[in-house]
């Protein structure tokens, strides 16, 4: 996928004047947000389980080698194959051997963000390989050459007329609003080729080393589809989804439906233990995992191994004002909101990412609510410590900070530098040009300050000229009487 | 997080930490804040030694430039028992200073020491003081305005200051508390965040300003002078035509002090609100009526 992170406050500015994108937020945040709240309430062992979350992970990625290998030999003994990808190129690499080796024409797929990563689908149409995305908001998008803007709600930035659009001009119907028809149009495309596929793809919201499962979670049941009817089943996943037994992973989908869509279980959680056995009614013939790592285990044992906790259910970027004011697409990349602000600069370095880190006013609401305890604004910190000691910050905010800095450190020259400036200020305000209003309408090297609010003006006299008047007086006084 | 905490002495020692935007745009929050200290019996100095706490460079990544702040900060209220400051975000930034020191820098300890004796003012008053020590005076004050308050961000979820502000403002007879929608969400301030992406912060800001105008009070009510000049501005540029119907932007401790005899922030002069018959020269967009209106006695 093309990298436009760099462009991130021109790519805001549009999506902010962008009207049908603006409802489409508003209605988000409207709803998950809300029904997470209230499945929370429903539930007062919630902030128990998020400490459980945290702890698990910490201790999965405290081991993560064993639990990965362990992994590996279960499902090997299942009768599958693991393959370790260090690279997205690897990971592609890997399938499109696979779907060689089964003279493969087309795959369906279910939803995985990993592969979003990875650039799976644009790697195997080059290579003469059709895939087919079975999740519904990802169908529409792939119809439309378009990206997912959400992590579980890839579509969120449509709206109807947009589907409607996409769906006359490749499914050969006439034109519709009504959203069940435009779903049976789906339906029907869909089935078709869930039929003729070759291959299925999923990702996989967790692996299970005791039992060599992957599990992935829909409300739609695509993803079953997907993974049984063709012949062979090829999960995409990454190295830090393994948990050590099926106990643990349940209680990741308890913390995940709430996290995401406030619904106390996902309507499938669908499990894949390898390949078909004898007796079995249905199933894959082949079964492969391919496990990538992509900067994940430099990860581990950083400042950011926190990161690796994440779930991926989305709460962090459902309830973020700025994810909530410019969209997805703004980012520029696979992952959006707070986590996808740490987890970019990891994947395509912090020369290009360095935007998404910034863009945030450390308000906090994202660890208030992510399932797992992940301090996201502590790590989009350390993001800024890095572009700062690399010599990346933008030259106008470095200069604006050593001359504040050289006056902090210097509290008398400083005294001198705030009376100036509050009484500068002051007479500005109260000078034809400030209108005599107590506040500014404009000033120089503030435009994004006064371009949109007035700048209210200084009472008059700093604090500490008044303070040191008052101490002053007080002397006086004690010495007369 | 706040913890009970007894003062050592009947008259704790507190050093008053003003910040960088009080010193010099609302001289009048730390007055208001020296006579709340004074008037629970706490001997207020003000140390010349402080600057600004060092969130701007904090926040851009500048650990050096911080912790040589976070250095000057800690000898300045090294005498204090306690350092209370108008902000729940400069003193969020304090509570970060021991990150900023090895374990082996003796001022790790010193910066730990610090960030336990550091206050928000309105918590410093209900958690540590306790509301009896001010519940008098309150109670004595009438103040016939419908407020609605906003929790800044560092102060609610990094301190967990949520109801102190709000049951220490409920004491003043005639004051009506009415939430706004979305109190808890980020005004778009966040210190250069604003001028780095005034776009978004706009939007943020924006929404806010529709949630205050929507709560139907006439004062907004905040504890941190950022978010405060804020919202404050753009309230004023959205109603610059009808400026009697402004809602009026005030730091908490300018009504718990009493101290309502400066212009609202960003206002060239006082206004009066009425208690008991709406007038038109001083109708802040809500008449106010009914029980707001009749002081309790
Ligand atoms: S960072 Fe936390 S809240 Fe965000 S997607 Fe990951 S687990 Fe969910």
């Amino acid at each position: 996928m093309d990298i436009n992170t760099p462009f991130f406050k021109a790519r805001a500015s549009e999506a902010l004047q962008d009207a049908n994108l603006q409802q489409a937020l508003g209605n988000l945040k409207q709803g998950f947000p809300h029904k997470r709240a209230i499945a929370v309430e429903r539930m007062p062992e919630f902030e128990a389980l998020r400490d459980q979350g945290r702890d698990l992970k910490n201790h999965i990625l405290e081991h993560l080698d064993l639990y990965l290998e362990q992994f590996e030999s279960k499902v090997t003994e299942n009768g599958g194959q693991v393959h370790w990808a260090r690279t997205g190129d690897d990971a592609n690499r890997i399938i499109l051997d696979i779907c060689q080796q089964v003279n493969a024409k087309t795959v369906t797929k279910g939803k995985s963000m990993v592969s979003e990563e990875t650039g799976l689908n644009d790697y195997l149409e080059k290579n003469g390989i059709q895939p087919v995305e079975t999740d519904l908001g990802e169908y529409i998008l792939q119809l439309r050459g378009d990206h997912p803007s959400h992590i579980i709600a890839p579509a969120i930035h449509l709206n109807l007329e947009d589907v409607s659009e996409a769906f006359h001009a490749h499914h050969n119907k006439p034109k519709s609003d009504d959203p069940v028809t435009l779903m049976q149009e789906a339906r029907d495309a869909l089935r078709e080729k869930f039929v003729v596929a070759d291959v299925g793809i999923t990702g996989a919201n967790f692996c299970v080393a005791e039992t060599g499962s992957t599990i992935i979670v829909t409300n739609e049941g695509n993803g079953d589809l997907t993974q049984t009817l063709p012949k062979t089943h090829i999960v995409i996943t990454s190295i830090e989804k393994v948990v050590p037994t099926l106990e643990d992973m349940t209680l990741f989908l308890r913390l995940l439906a709430r996290s995401a869509t406030g619904q106390e279980f996902t309507v499938y959680n669908t499990l894949s233990s390898g390949p078909r056995r004898e007796g079995d009614q249905d199933g894959p013939e082949n079964f492969h995992v391919v496990l990538v790592d992509n900067g994940r285990s430099e990860m581990v044992g950083s400042q950011f191994q926190d990161m690796l906790r994440c779930i991926r259910c989305s709460a962090c970027m459902n309830h973020c004002p700025v994810y909530g004011a410019v969209g997805g697409h703004s980012y520029g990349w696979v992952y959006p909101g707070p986590m996808g602000s740490v987890l970019t600069p990891k994947m395509i370095g912090i020369e290009k990412g360095a935007a998404l880190p910034n863009a945030s006013t450390f308000c906090g609401k994202c660890e208030s609510v992510c399932p797992v305890r992940i301090p996201l604004p502590k790590l989009m910190r350390h993001w800024r410590e890095d572009e700062f000691s690399k010599h990346l910050t933008p030259k106008a905010a470095r200069y604006g900070l050593g001359s504040w800095a050289f006056l902090a450190k210097r509290p008398a020259l400083y005294r001198q530098f705030t009376k100036a400036s509050s009484w500068g200020l002051k007479l500005l305000a109260n000078s034809p040009f400030g209108g005599k209003k107590g506040k500014l309408e404009s000033l120089p090297l503030a435009s994004g300050w006064t371009d949109f609010r007035d700048m209210p003006a200084p009472q008059g006299e700093t604090f500490m000229q008044q303070w040191k008047k008052r101490q002053n007086a007080e002397q006086t006084d004690g010495d007369a009487s | 997080m706040s913890q009970q905490h007894t003062p050592q002495r009947p008259s704790p020692n507190v050093g008053l930490f003003i910040t960088c935007l009080a010193d010099m745009f609302r001289p009048s929050i730390g007055f208001a804040t020296v006579k709340l200290l004074e008037q629970t019996g706490c001997r207020v100095s003000v140390p010349e030694q402080q600057t600004c706490c060092g969130q701007p460079a904090y926040n851009t990544g500048d650990r050096r430039t911080s912790a040589e702040i976070a250095r000057m900060t800690i000898d300045a209220f090294a005498g204090y028992e306690y350092l209370v400051a108008p902000s729940g975000s400069c003193v969020g930034m304090i509570k970060y200073y021991p990150e900023l020191f090895d374990a082996e820098d003796p001022y790790q300890q010193l910066a730990q020491s610090l960030a336990d004796r550091s206050y928000e003012i309105t918590s410093f008053l209900f958690d540590v003081i306790g509301i009896e020590a001010l519940q008098a005076q309150l109670q004595q004050l009438t103040i016939p305005r419908t407020v609605t308050y906003h929790d800044s961000c560092s102060g609610l979820r990094q301190l967990g200051i949520k109801q102190q502000p709000r049951e220490l403002l409920k004491q003043i007879n005639g004051l009506q508390i009415e939430e706004m929608t979305e109190a808890e969400t980020c005004c778009g301030f966040g210190g250069t965040f604003c001028v780095k992406y005034p776009e978004i912060s706009n939007r943020m800001v924006s929404n806010k300003s529709e949630f205050i105008n929507d709560s139907g009070a006439d004062t907004l009510v905040g504890g941190d002078l950022g978010c405060l000049l804020n919202m404050a501005g753009k309230l004023q540029r959205l109603g610059k035509d009808t400026p009697d119907a402004l809602v009026e932007a005030r730091h908490v401790v300018e009504l718990l002090a009493d101290m309502l005899d400066t212009p609202g922030i960003g206002e060239q002069d006082v206004r009066r609100l009425k208690a008991t018959t709406p007038t038109t020269d001083f109708a802040l967009g809500t008449e106010i009526t009914g029980s707001a209106a009749q002081p309790r006695k």
